[in-house]
């Protein structure tokens, strides 16, 4: 038994000799992805296949939620285990490891691959700091859409796509007469901060929006957009059900499918849960922008590249940021996420309906950034407790709450 | 007296590990935590004094504010509801009922499951589309309102309603040991008095359950303080503020918002908290020893 034991172990320590040696070879990164549902696995595949099959080593730490993930990747990071690559959005959340030197600029891969040319100028200013190139951007979600069910609006009556929100509280009414739930509410407080800009993005325009969340402005005009805001979003409630309070936002997309609701206000990665129901975007299912809006709320994602001391994890780092940034990657990315490519030269036609018009108006520049790109995590969090507290208060008092929604920038 | 100083060594060096996890780890971390909360630390500790910043941040909190005043009614409600009911039931059981045994595993189940499990279980039944009061109006009851969970002013009693379902076990199991610790000697004596079961059981049987009652009390207090779980599967804090608890809101500026200075200084008012909570407490019961002492 014991000589057994012996070679075994020996056999193991062998193995791990040979593996280690064998692994120096070829450049290996451990990626950090909170990726995990159906869509999102499908998606992060893509990037996976392509890096393999360019002689890369690729080793999956996923977990399931973006805050969970988060938290593991700070325990790493603190710990000094960093891992090879992280799946992050753009934006300030990445600024502060950036500023504390803790990722490994991608320059000389983005020098090369011209990304200044192929990528809109507002997002290379996002993945650039210091006049560096740290991200590299994966994909970007449109975050101002209204998803309907064309069998909900049928039993209601309705005939084509409300124009203005007054229209659309007059669908309410339509739907609400047909037994149909109005609005299929996501109840988390993330969830209620996206209605609320896309709302404000109605209200203010492009222009007004990012004075507020870039330039802090608080002028008369500011108070004004939020105060309207807040007047459609207190009017809303009038059309959610009783059971909104905490749903899960694919919970909503549920009683889209299964038109039990009529309308819901999400990102375009619900576009993944009608594609797995089987429900076709333009037949069973439709997607507008906020009524009033002239553009939309996006949200972007990237891989970060934390510095590990490992020359190996370099060199994978820099050919994952070539392999992501592969204009078939980013299409094919694009589909299985639901998302919309970041390159503006890559072959649109594949994309769904719903794509196409989200990557036009991101050519037309008719964009503004999700809050979680223009502000600190502590003043996204003072946000969703901002709209939570405004929703859940039963507050009608939208003058007020204009004059306090300004706390959050503090 | 030269083996006993010995055995004394031994003992000393047996115990060096634990002090060193005493030490080190409980009242080091402590520690660390405590400089914290005076640093204006974000996503990594910084060594930037800011005073009493984060502290005065914190009180002007609603969100913290709130989360104080829930777990207090929470605490006081889980732990008094944990008592009483535990107690009734042990009482019944006492009764030398058939199938006791079958019984007490019944209500001590709850409590060998997860807070998570028991926060997802009732936070389904509550559901107001699609638990009992969905249930209830389709049996044609239309008018039927249970809506606890996503109401403002009832939340926190939600809350409170699962976890007095998952302690009040525990208590039945330690309250009915003491209750077969008591001679049959006082119920023959108080059965020939002719007095009622329930003025037994009032005023003979739970003044003698004093010193288990409170033990199970504190093991339920101690619960409270570090309710999180139960919050985050039941309501997530929600609506609104109505169930924010302490420890959830440090775990979110930890983790989530990357606000190390300001969940630090909620951690240190809670561990004080527990501290000002705790010392009368522990000085009445020196007092007591050393007045036993002294007689």
């Amino acid at each position: 038994m014991k000589t057994m034991m012996k070679l075994f172990l020996a056999g193991v320590a062998f193995a791990g000799l040979f593996a280690s040696a064998h692994a120096e070879d070829k450049p290996t990164i451990e990626i950090m992805s909170s990726w995990t549902s159906g869509g999102e696995a499908a998606a992060l595949n893509v990037i996976k296949n392509e890096f393999e099959k360019r002689g890369g080593v690729w080793k999956d730490s996923s977990i399931a939620g973006f805050g969970a993930a988060d938290a593991a990747f700070q325990n790493r990071i603190v710990a000094g285990d960093a891992p090879g690559a992280k799946q992050g959005v753009i934006g300030l959340a990445a600024a502060d490891f950036i500023n504390q030197g803790l990722f490994n600029p991608i320059d000389d891969v983005a020098g090369a691959g011209k990304w200044a040319d192929v990528l809109p100028k507002s997002i290379h200013d996002l993945i650039s700091y210091d006049g560096k190139v740290y991200l590299a951007p994966t994909g970007a979600h449109g975050e101002s859409w209204v998803f309907y069910s064309k069998e909900a609006f049928g039993k209601a009556g309705i005939a084509e796509e409300p124009k203005t929100w007054d229209e659309f509280f007059a669908d309410f009414d339509k739907l609400k007469a047909a037994g149909i739930v109005p609005v299929a509410w996501g109840g988390q407080p993330w969830q209620q901060t996206k209605v609320f800009n896309m709302i404000l993005l109605s209200q203010l325009g492009i222009d007004g929006f990012l004075k507020i969340y870039v330039d802090k402005d608080k002028s008369q005009a500011s108070v004004d957009g939020v105060k309207k805001t807040l007047e459609i979003l207190a009017k809303l409630r009038g059309y959610v059900d009783a059971g909104a309070a905490g749903r899960n936002w694919n919970d909503a997309t549920a009683m889209l499918i299964t038109a039990k609701a009529g309308v819901q206000f999400m990102g375009d990665w619900a576009k993944g849960e009608f594609t797995v129901a089987g429900k076709e975007p333009g037949k069973d299912y439709g997607c507008m922008i906020v009524p009033e809006s002239k553009g939309m709320v996006y949200i972007a994602d990237s891989l970060w590249f934390p510095k590990t001391g490992n020359a190996a994890t370099d060199k994978a780092q820099k050919l994952l940021a070539e392999v992501v940034m592969d204009q078939k990657v980013q299409v094919e990315f694009a589909l299985k996420k639901g998302s919309v490519p970041m390159r503006t030269d890559v072959d649109k036609s594949k994309l769904d309906v719903c794509a196409q018009k989200g990557v036009e108006l991101m050519a037309a520049g008719a964009i503004v950034p999700d809050q979680a790109i223009v502000l600190t995590p502590q003043q996204v969090g003072a946000l969703d407790d901002f709209v939570d507290e405004y929703w859940s208060g039963g507050s009608n008092d939208a003058a007020t709450g204009a004059e306090n929604f300004f706390a959050v920038f503090e | 007296m030269p083996i006993k100083r010995k055995s004394n060594l031994s003992a000393t060096i047996a115990l060096l590990p634990t002090w060193f996890v005493a030490v080190v780890v409980f009242i080091g971390t402590m520690a660390w935590s405590i400089r914290l909360s005076f640093t204006n630390s974000t996503l990594f500790p910084s060594s930037t004094y800011v005073g009493f910043a984060q502290y005065s941040k914190l009180f002007s909190s609603a969100k913290w504010l709130a989360s104080l005043q829930n777990v207090l009614i929470f605490g006081v409600l889980y732990v008094a509801g944990c008592l009483l009911l535990g107690f009734l039931l042990a009482a019944a059981l006492d009764r030398k009922i058939r199938f006791e045994s079958a019984f007490r595993t019944i209500f001590l189940y709850p409590y060998a499951m997860s807070f998570v499990v028991t926060g997802l279980i009732w936070q389904w039944m509550l559901n107001p589309t699609l638990g009992i009061q969905a249930s209830v109006r389709s049996l044609g009851w239309e008018s039927f309102v249970l809506d606890w969970v996503v109401n403002r002013d009832m939340a926190i009693y939600a809350l409170v309603l699962a976890g007095v379902w998952q302690g009040a076990g525990l208590v039945m199991v330690i309250a009915l040991a003491g209750m077969r610790g008591i001679e049959g000697e006082q119920w023959k004596a108080a059965r020939i008095d002719g007095i009622p079961v329930w003025r037994i059981y009032v005023s003979i049987v739970l003044p003698q359950l004093g010193p288990a009652l409170a033990a199970a009390g504190m093991l339920l207090a101690m619960g409270v303080i570090k309710t999180y779980d139960i919050v985050v599967a039941m309501t997530n804090g929600g609506p609104g503020n109505a169930t924010e608890v302490p420890a959830k809101f440090i775990m979110d500026n930890l983790f989530g918002r990357q606000n190390l200075g300001l969940a630090t200084a909620g951690a240190t008012v809670l561990v004080l908290g527990v501290i000002i909570a705790v010392a009368p407490f522990r000085y009445a019961m020196h007092m007591r020893d050393r007045a036993k002492g002294a007689a």
